[in-house]
């Protein structure tokens, strides 16, 4: 039915959003790191995953299994080497995000210029399980049902992970409060760089994800982190499920707009109902209260 | 005002009367690479009239250029060019006081993604409205505006800006966006409107960019959202002001200058390579200048006033 | 970036020889400066890298290899190529242009990439006096454009130009059983948006019903809605005025959704060689814009020679048109030099032959081209119009999606 047909589109299109900024909740929620190199790493990933395919006949499921790994060392190193001594210096958190968005600034331009080097600015595109699959009377692609039900499966698994583990609330504890989180004992670097390099795990699955139906080049990075930013930022600094949900909302509200107001303004109903939850709860769906 | 208080306008003027007859002697490259160094001194203090003080981060600076650029676009050929000019701005003013008041509640990086989300919404809408109802996305601009006229435009403006920034932060409206600056809520308790000052200083700045907006349109030839809206320009306005030091009044001039400096170096030399040196050359900046240039000259006084007979004031 | 650099003995010879030689004459000996605003990284460059980029340095590379470009009298200079990257950004392509004429000095230029590009540089073009072929400039307004600026040729013809050819080839399967239904697909951008409004007409004249026209914002790359719209339709024909990623995105999704309609056409991108890499055989029947002559032995040559020197192939639209541009380039100053005002005033007069044929400028204007293309095993070959010469009849009607 038509209806059903619009609104899992959404849906999925949504879980796509939702993986793709799930990574940055992590690094800006927990560590406080405003990372505008974000979307670089997602299309490192998606390129690293292009390569196994196209040259070695690696499925991109398994290059998740190197992607991530990979992804999650090199961020970790980056948060050691490279924030740690903005988070030393910086005087107020104010001051840490000021610094670490010219950091980051400078870092996007390194990723996206060794991304340029190796594989020049031509598009890049391949095809993997792009299979029709019938779902509940609609066809969906295989390939993007995949991503978007992962990005549910990981924002459970990591929701659970960050409630219920020890590592997880302590997590939470220098997520909310990097202060007085060694106050309890908590060794805040060293949690800080594991959640930093948690979610370059997380953006090098997405990149890993979407690399299967999307076409991507190495200039494209800063769509994804501008996207990213948005979901992030609608659901609540700090809060994974709030991406998912923020994610979703955006998808189906996209979907929504093109089977019944005008696909022209996808994009812009988009925007404007980021703004409109912006208006109505100033720090987003599931935020805390401003600091 | 005493005879020191003039000594800031005086200098600024003065410099605008070194660097005005450059189009008379300089080359045309040259005279490119300087509009580039103005529109972004231009767009970059302006920012900092607002952005600094208050320490709300605002991405929308594409948003209020597009706007003027489009306003010339559309204007360019209907009115004297003399009008559109004063039309932009007047336009800049009363979006950005809907903004300005649109986001009271925000802070912090909802703020900052809020002006971005903002300035990509006006984006779309305007590729949607004039897909459908202007039968056109980009919009010719052959406006006959040379490169030495575009030059003392934004000469103009940089001197218009900066007076003003130097007029604001020495009124009642500069000591309260200070104190908004430091702590909201205890400015609002001090008696300050805190609403009135944002928003005022908010759409002070706003006008500056929407006005450089239609200065630059001409040179482009053609315009359409994606040119005109660029969130590149709001980035890079963002970080050459913090660059240089958002706190002082001349301090995004010295963020614009040797960055667009070293952009061009860069650019000329190295090509092929340019994103990956631009990135360290970044990164050698926020590791070794912490405090912005501002800072630095900062430092530099400290050392000096210490080296000589009493300390200097600390720096803000 | 200088990719040659001048022997010293050329450089001294140059001196001496510029010391004698008439004052609007630059150095007899020496290579040929030539400078380009490129899109190397931003939006453009996907474009770009495969159209531009790639033709410009076969060109060079093959000229140089023969000894340099050939000037009247037969003496040959090898070609510098002075290069930056303008980033997507109208602003740096001014400037760029600005420090190839005023601090490079280069002797001639070459356009950039892209509508909004070419339009940014044209007037500094004009200033210097320097020939503008532009080979990748498509818009509805460009005759009066060429007018203000006559230094500008330009290799591709108008929008609706290339619509009124889709159309005429449509019309003629009108008694192969083509049925009468359009859905309409574009890409909110000045392109698309001038394809559909020439299409609507173009429809209209043909006697076609629309069915569906809908829009998408530049880079959605979830067409999704469009596609499942189109698919419940069931329309006659299909046509997408889209750009690479939407291009790609659209093919897929249509073969999820089972849209099977007897034309599918998508716009840019579809002539792309990573086309056919993705979707391989199911590229068949496959309509689009642009298309060669396949069977041309001279663009088989290019081809080869473009795959063998820079590694990949070339797109079967623009680069070919790109490529020619250069031709024309190289024919013009065999015969009058490195004066840019001769050059102008030759190519404005004369033919020219070129690896699409003989290329003769109306009014600044390239008027014969091939405008629809179809990928028949594994190539993409000229459909229409017809009366070029060098075209297939189509595969009508398209097979149909396999399910995997």
């Amino acid at each position: 039915m038509f209806l059903v047909d619009v609104i899992l589109s959404g849906l999925i299109l949504g879980g796509i959003y939702a993986l793709i900024a799930m990574g940055l909740s992590l690094q800006y929620g927990v560590a406080r790191i405003m990372n505008l190199a974000y979307g670089e790493f997602t299309i490192a990933a998606s390129f690293l995953a292009y390569v196994m395919f196209t040259v070695a006949g690696v499925s991109p499921i398994l290059a998740l299994a190197v992607a991530m790994p990979a992804s999650f060392a090199l961020n970790w190193a980056i948060y050691r080497v490279l924030m740690t001594p903005l988070v030393k210096r910086a005087k107020s958190p104010g001051a840490l995000e000021v610094d670490s968005i010219l950091a980051t600034f400078g870092l996007l331009f390194v990723v996206q210029g060794i991304l340029l080097m190796i594989f020049g600015g031509s598009y890049v595109s391949y095809s993997y399980l792009a299979v029709p699959v019938q779902i509940i009377g609609s066809t969906v692609a295989l390939n993007r049902l995949l991503a978007a039900g992962l990005a549910v499966a990981i924002a459970l698994a990591l929701t659970l992970f960050l409630m219920r583990t020890r590592i997880g609330t302590a997590i939470r504890a220098v997520s909310v409060n990097p202060a007085a989180a060694p106050l309890v004992g908590i060794d805040t670097t060293a949690y800080a760089a594991f959640a930093f390099g948690l979610g370059g795990a997380l953006v090098a699955a997405s990149g890993v994800l979407v690399s299967m139906f999307f076409t991507f080049n190495a200039a494209m990075g800063v769509v994804f982190t501008m996207k990213a930013l948005i979901v992030v930022i609608m659901g609540g600094v700090g809060n994974i499920f709030g991406a998912l949900i923020a994610g979703l909302i955006l998808g189906l509200a996209e979907s929504l707009t093109a089977a019944f107001l005008d696909g022209g303004l996808t994009l812009a109903v988009n925007f404007a109902l980021f703004l409109a939850i912006l208006l109505i709860r100033p720090t987003g769906l599931f935020g805390k209260a401003a600091r | 005002m005493t005879a020191k208080d003039w000594i800031v306008p005086l200098a600024i003027l003065a410099a605008a009367v070194v660097l005005a007859p450059l189009p008379l002697v300089a080359g045309s490259y040259w005279m490119a690479l300087l509009v580039n160094v103005l529109m972004y001194a231009v767009l970059a203090t302006a920012w900092a009239l607002f952005s600094g003080p208050t320490h709300y981060v605002s991405l929308a600076t594409a948003a209020f250029f597009g706007l003027g650029a489009y306003t010339m676009a559309f204007l360019g050929e209907k009115l004297p060019l003399a009008l559109v000019y004063p039309v932009a701005a007047l336009i800049g003013a009363v979006i950005a006081t809907i903004v300005g008041l649109s986001t009271l509640r925000l802070s912090g990086v909802y703020f900052v993604i809020f002006t971005f989300g903002l300035a990509e919404l006006v984006r779309q809408v305007v590729t949607w409205a004039e897909a459908k109802y202007g039968g056109t996305v980009g919009r010719f601009v052959f406006i006959d505006v040379t490169q030495q006229g575009i030059y003392w435009m934004l000469l103009g403006m940089l001197v218009l800006v900066l007076l003003t920034g130097f007029l604001v932060q020495r009124s009642r409206l500069g000591w309260a966006l200070k104190a908004i600056g430091e702590d909201e809520t205890v400015a609002r308790h001090a008696g300050i409107d805190t609403t009135v000052s944002k928003v005022a200083v908010f759409v002070i700045s706003a006008t500056f960019m929407t006005v450089v907006g239609a200065i630059m349109a001409p040179r482009w030839t053609y315009i359409d959202p994606s040119i005109a809206f660029n969130p590149i320009i709001s980035f890079q306005v963002l970080i050459m002001a913090l660059l240089g030091g958002a706190a002082r009044l001349y301090g995004p001039i010295l963020g614009v200058v040797p960055l667009a400096i070293l952009f061009e170096i860069l650019q000329a030399n190295f090509p092929n390579s340019f994103s990956i040196l631009l990135g360290l050359a970044f990164l050698v900046i926020v590791y070794f200048v912490p405090s912005g240039i501002v800072g630095l000259i900062d430092q530099g006084r400290d050392v000096l006033g210490r080296a000589g007979r009493r300390r200097a004031h600390p720096a803000e | 970036m200088r990719i040659t650099h001048p022997s010293r003995r050329a450089v001294v010879g140059g001196i001496a020889a510029a010391a004698l030689a008439a004052p609007q004459v630059r150095a007899q000996a020496g290579p040929v400066k030539i400078g380009f605003s490129i899109s190397k990284t931003g939006p453009n460059a996907g474009g770009a890298n495969v159209t531009t980029l790639p033709n410009y340095q076969l060109w060079l590379k093959e000229t140089n290899d023969a000894g340099g470009l050939k000037l009247p009298g037969g003496q040959r200079r090898p070609i510098e190529f002075v290069e930056y990257d303008d980033r997507s950004q109208s602003e740096e392509a001014v400037r760029n242009i600005e420090r190839l004429v005023n601090q490079d000095k280069v002797d001639l230029l070459l356009p950039p990439w892209g509508t909004a590009m070419n339009l940014a540089v044209a007037p500094s073009f004009n200033r210097g006096g320097f020939p503008h072929l532009a080979s990748t400039f498509f818009v509805e307004r460009q005759p009066e454009l060429v007018k203000r600026w006559n230094n500008m040729f330009l290799f591709l013809d108008r929008p609706s130009t290339a619509i009124t050819a889709l159309t005429d080839l449509l019309a003629t399967l009108k008694d192969k059983g083509l049925g009468n239904t359009v859905a309409l697909a574009s890409v909110q951008d000045q392109f698309g948006l001038e394809l559909v409004s020439a299409a609507r007409a173009g429809i209209a004249r043909a006697g076609f019903q629309i069915v569906m026209d809908r829009q998408y914002p530049p880079g959605t790359q979830d067409l999704a809605p469009i596609v499942s719209e189109a698919a419940r339709l069931k329309p006659d024909m299909f046509l997408a005025f889209s750009y690479p990623p939407d291009t790609l995105a659209l093919t897929e999704q249509a073969r999820i959704a089972g849209l099977n309609p007897k034309v599918f056409y998508t716009a840019v991108g579809t002539a792309f060689p990573l086309y056919k890499q993705r979707f391989g055989a199911n590229a068949e029947g496959v309509m689009g814009i642009g298309g060669v002559d396949v069977t041309n032995p001279r663009i088989k040559d290019y081809i080869e020679r473009h795959n063998r020197i820079v590694g990949r192939e070339p797109d079967r639209w623009a680069s070919t048109t790109t490529y020619s541009t250069l031709q024309v380039l190289t024919q013009a100053i065999e015969r009058v030099g490195i004066d840019k005002a001769a050059l102008v005033r030759d190519i404005a007069a004369n033919s020219f032959d070129t690896i699409l044929g003989p290329i003769k400028f109306v009014d600044n204007q390239r008027v014969d081209q091939w405008w629809v293309g179809q990928w028949q095993q594994g190539e993409f070959v000229a459909l229409a119009p017809t009366k070029v010469g060098g075209t297939k009849a189509p595969i009508f009607p398209k097979p149909a999606w396999p399910t995997a």
